[in-house]
């Protein structure tokens, strides 16, 4: 259901435009927000139980009866959340106070509203944009400008570089992300969401799902491109360079707690979750079933949007708990020296590759 | 209900255009450009104009206000917060302001307008890129050179020894 059947499906709406519009919008939101707060819970948990599995220990767990945090510590993210509600809130004495408020919440904006566009199945879509995949690209753009404030409202050192290097690394990993967007899009013809999916229905030579990511070997080699920048827009470990706990502290996020740095920690994983979706619909047939013809339907389409997204999430923890942090110098020569001239090669080798084969 | 829309971007535009000229601090200016840039943005959007939105966005946020808060962060002693900047000549600033709003009201005023009976494109990234591709080709290309030439700049500057 898109927020426009929304706005028709109200019963008052005709009289009321205004009012419904409003009321539309609120509940797209709080939909969303509700969606992401669960997701979050249970990456954290995912997070924290993967790790642990990883490193050769049994990480959160009951004890005896299963009490401690409920049974296989399912109760623990309910406990994290908890405590980051309870903490108390510090705003430094020396900080910028109306920008160390507002950091928070502009990061956390910008990973929320990507989901308007996103689509998890045939008919549940915010708005299907004519520029959806561009609009999410376009305000991925919001958090950096949030992560630049946080550093800079905290007036601390490590802050300011944690920002200063959050923002290098954002702004130099979006143009290979963009670019690799790109061969999607000489393909597909479309920037839309459910327009790129639909491209992607059938099968090549009867056996595989015509997805993007099998359709030719460029854009086989532009979804690793995609997906690895993705983690590094996300300030993901190997690419956790503005957090990097080792050298400063927490970056960008030292100074804040409680309830403040919830707020960086859900959109962390929201943003996650937009980058595996975005992911998901470019390259792995979004909503699609991977068998043609069988399993599909809605609840079928929420399932394989859901299953595809999440198991992407769930390599980026594996990132983290397998690979060792990269340095400065490092991220920003793989970006400009490798990532780049591999998608320029990419798209002009999907131009060749078109006009050739289809 | 678009009417409640378009004048609440309007006057987020407006407002914070005045607070990026009004604050005192530099930095709060340029946060204040974030939220001018993206009220320009959905004023584009009322204008049938997606894709264009979506580049003022991804150009002005991602890129340009980026280097600006950059500029200023760079430009200052990590340890104090207070860069501000001072008017002066308000008198003559206010003159010279008045003067052009004036001109400017009355221009918009006695234009003939040419208004059409428009109608909502199905579609606008694909006519642009037929334009560019096509009857503009030309100019897409110098633009490109000059923005290499730029990046060339840049890169000779950035390296002292040479």
């Amino acid at each position: 259901m898109t927020i426009d059947q929304l706005i028709n499906w109200i019963p008052f709406g005709a009289d009321w435009p205004a009012t419904t519009f409003f009321i539309a919008v609120l509940v797209c939101a709080l939909i969303i927000f509700i969606f992401i707060a669960a997701y979050a819970l249970t990456a954290i948990y995912g997070e924290v139980k993967i790790s642990s599995f990883m490193q050769d220990k049994v990480g959160p767990m009951g004890q005896g009866v299963g009490f401690h945090t409920g049974k296989f510590g399912l109760l623990q993210p309910v406990a994290d959340a908890l405590k980051l509600l309870l903490k108390e809130d510090i705003i430094p004495a020396l900080a910028d106070k109306k920008l160390f408020i507002m950091a928070p919440f502009v990061v956390f904006i910008g990973a929320f509203i990507s989901f308007a566009a996103l689509p998890f199945n045939q008919h549940t879509i915010v708005a299907d944009l004519n520029i959806g995949i561009f609009y999410i690209l376009a305000v991925g753009s919001l958090s950096v400008i949030g992560i630049i404030l946080a550093g800079w409202g905290s007036n601390n050192k490590w802050s300011l570089y944690g920002g200063m290097r959050s923002a290098a690394q954002i702004v130099s990993y979006e143009i290979p992300a963009g670019l690799s967007i790109v061969t999607v899009i000489m393909l597909t013809g479309t920037l839309s969401m459910q327009g790129i999916i639909e491209f992607q229905t059938g099968t090549i030579w009867g056996i595989f799902p015509n997805w993007i990511i099998f359709n030719n070997p460029f854009s086989f080699i532009a979804f690793f491109l995609f997906f690895i920048s993705g983690v590094a827009e996300c300030n993901r470990t190997p690419f956790d360079i503005p957090e990097a706990e080792s050298e400063l502290v927490a970056g960008a996020f030292t100074e804040y707690s409680g309830l403040r740095y919830a707020f960086f920690f859900l959109s962390e994983y929201a943003e996650m979750f937009v980058v595996s979706a975005v992911a998901t619909t470019a390259f792995l047939g979004g909503w699609l079933s991977p068998v043609s013809g069988y399993f599909e339907g809605p609840v079928w389409g929420l399932f394989w949007f859901m299953g595809k997204s999440l198991f992407l999430v769930f390599v980026m923890l594996w990132f983290r708990w397998t690979f060792p942090r990269l340095r400065v110098d490092q991220l920003m020569s793989v970006c400009w020296k490798v990532f780049l001239p591999f998608t320029l090669v990419n798209i002009f080798g999907v131009a060749i590759w078109s006009l050739i084969v289809g | 209900m678009a009417d409640l829309a378009f004048w609440m971007i309007v006057l987020l535009t407006i407002g914070s255009a005045a607070t990026v000229v009004l604050n005192r601090k530099l930095v709060y200016s340029a946060i204040a450009l974030l939220f001018t840039f993206f009220g320009i943005a959905g004023l584009y959007v009322f204008l049938w104009a997606d894709f264009l939105a979506g580049v003022q966005v991804i150009i002005y946020v991602g890129g340009i206000l980026v280097l600006i808060i950059f500029g200023i962060m760079l430009t200052n002693r990590i340890t104090s917060v207070n860069i501000s900047h001072t008017s002066v000549q308000r008198g003559l600033g206010a003159f010279v302001v008045l003067g052009l709003l004036a001109i400017l009201v009355t221009m918009i005023n006695t234009t003939p307008w040419l208004q059409a009976e428009a109608v909502e494109p199905v579609q606008t990234v694909g006519k642009v890129g037929y334009l560019l591709m096509m009857d503009y080709l030309l100019p897409f290309e110098v633009a490109s050179l000059l923005l290499l030439a730029a990046l060339m700049g840049a890169a000779m500057l950035s390296r002292k020894s040479n």
